[in-house]
């Protein structure tokens, strides 16, 4: 009986989450069916307690619930209140879309909840078996918002796409968790880290590869990246945000726990393969944009070379490298929130718009806005002293001082390839002529808030990077053990 | 010998209900004879010594799966005539597949050994003959105490898919008149009735 109490006591966000999210889904059912603003903040609400839950859970220490199926130390606590952050913050912007857009419902916060409340779990898995259930539980959410302009043609096959693929995703992880329990004997992670050795072992490493791909697809690196492009563009612009932030977190941290947990002594087998995904990643992203008109097709692009860059940071397979992937994601995901706070603003009287050349005289109709715009575009880019350059420059400095420079230099390149489409958008916006039909003089006060908190955490982490960088440090200690 | 018995019978309708599964007309008597080879398939598992096996499979698939299907099959207006057309061409294709798969399961299963060790790392009780312990309670022993988070969970997992079927699928039409039990409730007897006085010998 005490170590079911224990258990309960250490699982305490994950159950506030789930019992939450019914609550908020029954709340929605009978009290706010015609409301869903109400139950938007009702979860906002309850990712705010959970997060505070997180914060409060005892630091520097590895405990385990439930038979080991559940881990929680300071690299959790780290990804969790990261995905929170960016999930809430999806959630903040998404209300007044979709009451303009006419889809607003209820259900959509309580898939947003259960989606984070996968994610939680998955970052959270001790084993194989409770990774999949985790991961399935964000996917089936996601899928679900995806389509959730159910009447939209585009939407509908984002959903549809996003679901075969990831199911066929689902069952190259399995397949490869059936390899490594049946060399193992054991689904835990620490189990599977004492019994794969370093020994070269067929079984193992076919097993490792059907793993990295199924969890390569999850993160859209190259070659399972074909999902992203469509996906991004048909799913509503909110969930656009949520799809391009929290999920990333989430399953980067899910592939450090399994990379790093248990098969650190597979070290030589995994490297390779993540240095090819990333390699494939930052050079795919780099291109593709080039040519894209449409504004959300170029975040999917830019998505996928970022992925890239965080996984140079994972295959430094050092302390140093994890830390410098959690930096970058950090700064990721409010970097991508505050863009899209940007894109939800290109919005006209006829309803919004996507087409890049709409920004076109941006600066002389909306100077604010554009100059966000171009924060914004040229910390993508990694120009420093902004955020974007912090992020880069870890995960860089981790590949080189593993000796991995060619990793690094490669990286470099693709940046700079990659600046001149984000340069050529900030171009349109100050050299462009002005468009015949301006966007809406005013966003709404919750854009307003997120966009102004973006900006002020690049400040921050230009005065004082020492902070981000310190909490990295410390989850990524606890990963290493 | 009456379990030899009982095998080659169970296995021989089993695979007469499959068979006749692809190939009756009806697609009604169809899921009828799915729900005979779900039956026997049952009575196999039985005889293996996986009664949970056998109990769950009547259970979920003749009490769910099979009914629901019955009722999609009853409900969809499918020209069965032209579903069927062409049916015939695929047969040896399939025949071909099928006596592949055959062999390919006969060879992994002849090379199939456990390892001597395996029996030793199990870490919960096993049905077997030392222990007289069934399947059902060496499942119960697991599920709802090593293995509550994950049952658990995917419990939320199905949640989560009945809520996106419904937020897919769901509309609301216009003009659906519904019972309201308030309404009937609180209605009073000088609502609906109304007494007329009427004098005899002229009618209304």
């Amino acid at each position: 009986m005490d170590t079911l109490h224990a258990d309960l006591l250490l699982t305490a966000p994950e159950l506030l989450m789930a019992v939450g999210g019914m609550v908020v889904l029954m709340f929605g059912v009978f009290a706010a069916q015609k409301r869903p603003g109400i139950v938007n903040a009702l979860a906002i609400v309850l990712f705010a307690a959970t997060a505070f839950l997180i914060w409060r859970q005892p630091a520097g220490v590895l405990a385990t619930a439930f038979a080991e199926a559940f881990v929680v130390n300071d690299f959790t606590r780290f990804a969790k209140l990261l995905v929170l952050l960016g999930a809430a913050l999806s959630i903040l912007i998404s209300t007044r879309f979709f009451e303009r857009e006419k889809i607003a419902r209820f259900e959509f916060a309580p898939l947003m909840i259960f989606a984070t409340l996968g994610m939680l779990m998955m970052i959270s898995a001790g084993g194989l078996i409770s990774l999949y259930v985790g991961l399935e539980l964000q996917s089936l959410a996601l899928y679900v918002l995806a389509a959730f302009n159910r009447d939209s043609v585009k939407a509908t096959e984002a959903g549809l796409k996003y679901f075969v693929l990831g199911a066929l995703s689902s069952c190259l992880l399995l397949y490869g968790s059936s390899l490594i329990y049946g060399f193992a004997g054991t689904v835990q992670f620490d189990g599977i880290q004492v019994v794969v050795d370093g020994g070269r072992n067929l079984g193992v490493l076919i097993g490792i590869v059907f793993i990295l791909a199924g969890l390569a697809f999850k993160v859209s690196a190259v070659p399972f990246h074909m999902w992203t492009p469509d996906v991004y563009e048909g799913a509503p612009t909110p969930v656009t945000a949520f799809f391009a932030g929290a999920p990333k977190v989430a399953a980067i941290a899910l592939l450090l726990r399994v990379l790093f947990d248990a098969l650190p002594h597979a070290a030589a087998d995994w490297r390779q393969i993540v240095t090819f995904i990333s390699i494939a990643s930052m050079a795919l992203g780099a291109f593709a944009a080039i040519g894209q008109t449409n504004i959300k097709r170029l975040m999917a692009y830019s998505s996928i070379g970022n992925i890239g860059y965080a996984l140079v940071g994972v295959a430094a397979g050092t302390e140093q490298g994890i830390s410098s992937v959690l930096i970058f994601m950090a700064i990721y995901v409010v970097m991508t929130a505050g863009v899209f706070v940007c894109i939800l603003a290109m919005r006209r009287v006829d309803g919004p718009t996507e087409k890049i050349e709409d920004l076109s005289g941006l600066m002389g109709s909306r100077p604010l806005l554009a100059l966000c715009w171009i924060i914004l575009l040229f910390s993508y880019v990694g120009l420093p002293p902004l955020p974007g350059f912090f992020g880069k420059y870890y995960v860089f400095g981790a590949a080189v001082e593993q000796g991995m420079w060619p990793l690094a230099v490669i990286g470099i390149l693709t940046s700079v390839v990659a600046a001149y489409y984000y340069v050529r958008i900030v171009m349109l916006i100050i050299n462009g002529a002005p468009p015949e039909k301006p966007f809406e003089p005013t966003m709404g006060g919750e854009l307003r808030v997120v966009l102004g908190g973006t900006m002020l955490f690049s400040a921050a982490m230009i005065i004082v990077p020492g902070i981000l960088v310190g909490w990295a440090g410390i989850a990524a200690a606890a990963l290493i053990k | 010998m009456l379990i030899a018995i009982a095998f080659y019978l169970f296995a021989a309708i089993t695979i007469a209900a499959a068979v006749m599964v692809v190939a009756s007309r009806n697609p009604v008597h169809s899921v009828l004879f799915l729900i005979l080879a779900f039956f026997s398939a049952a009575g196999l598992f039985m005889l293996a010594g996986a009664e949970f096996l056998a109990l769950i499979l009547i259970v979920v698939y003749v009490g769910a799966v099979a009914v629901l299907f019955l009722f999609v099959v009853m409900m969809l207006d499918i020209d069965i005539a032209e579903l069927r057309q062409g049916v015939l061409d695929y047969v040896p294709l399939g025949a071909l597949i099928g006596i592949i798969m055959l062999i390919e399961i006969s060879m992994a299963l002849g090379v199939w050994a456990f390892a001597p060790e395996a029996g030793g790392a199990v870490a919960s009780p096993w049905p077997d003959a030392v222990s007289k312990i069934t399947n059902t309670e060496a499942i119960g022993h697991v599920l709802y105490s090593q293995f509550i988070y994950v049952f658990q969970a995917s419990g939320l997992v199905l949640l989560v898919a009945m809520i996106g079927a419904i937020v897919l699928t769901l509309r609301d039409r216009p003009g659906v008149r519904r019972q309201s039990v308030a309404a009937q409730v609180g209605r009073r007897r000088e609502d609906g009735v109304e007494l007329k006085d009427v004098k005899p010998g002229q009618g209304l």
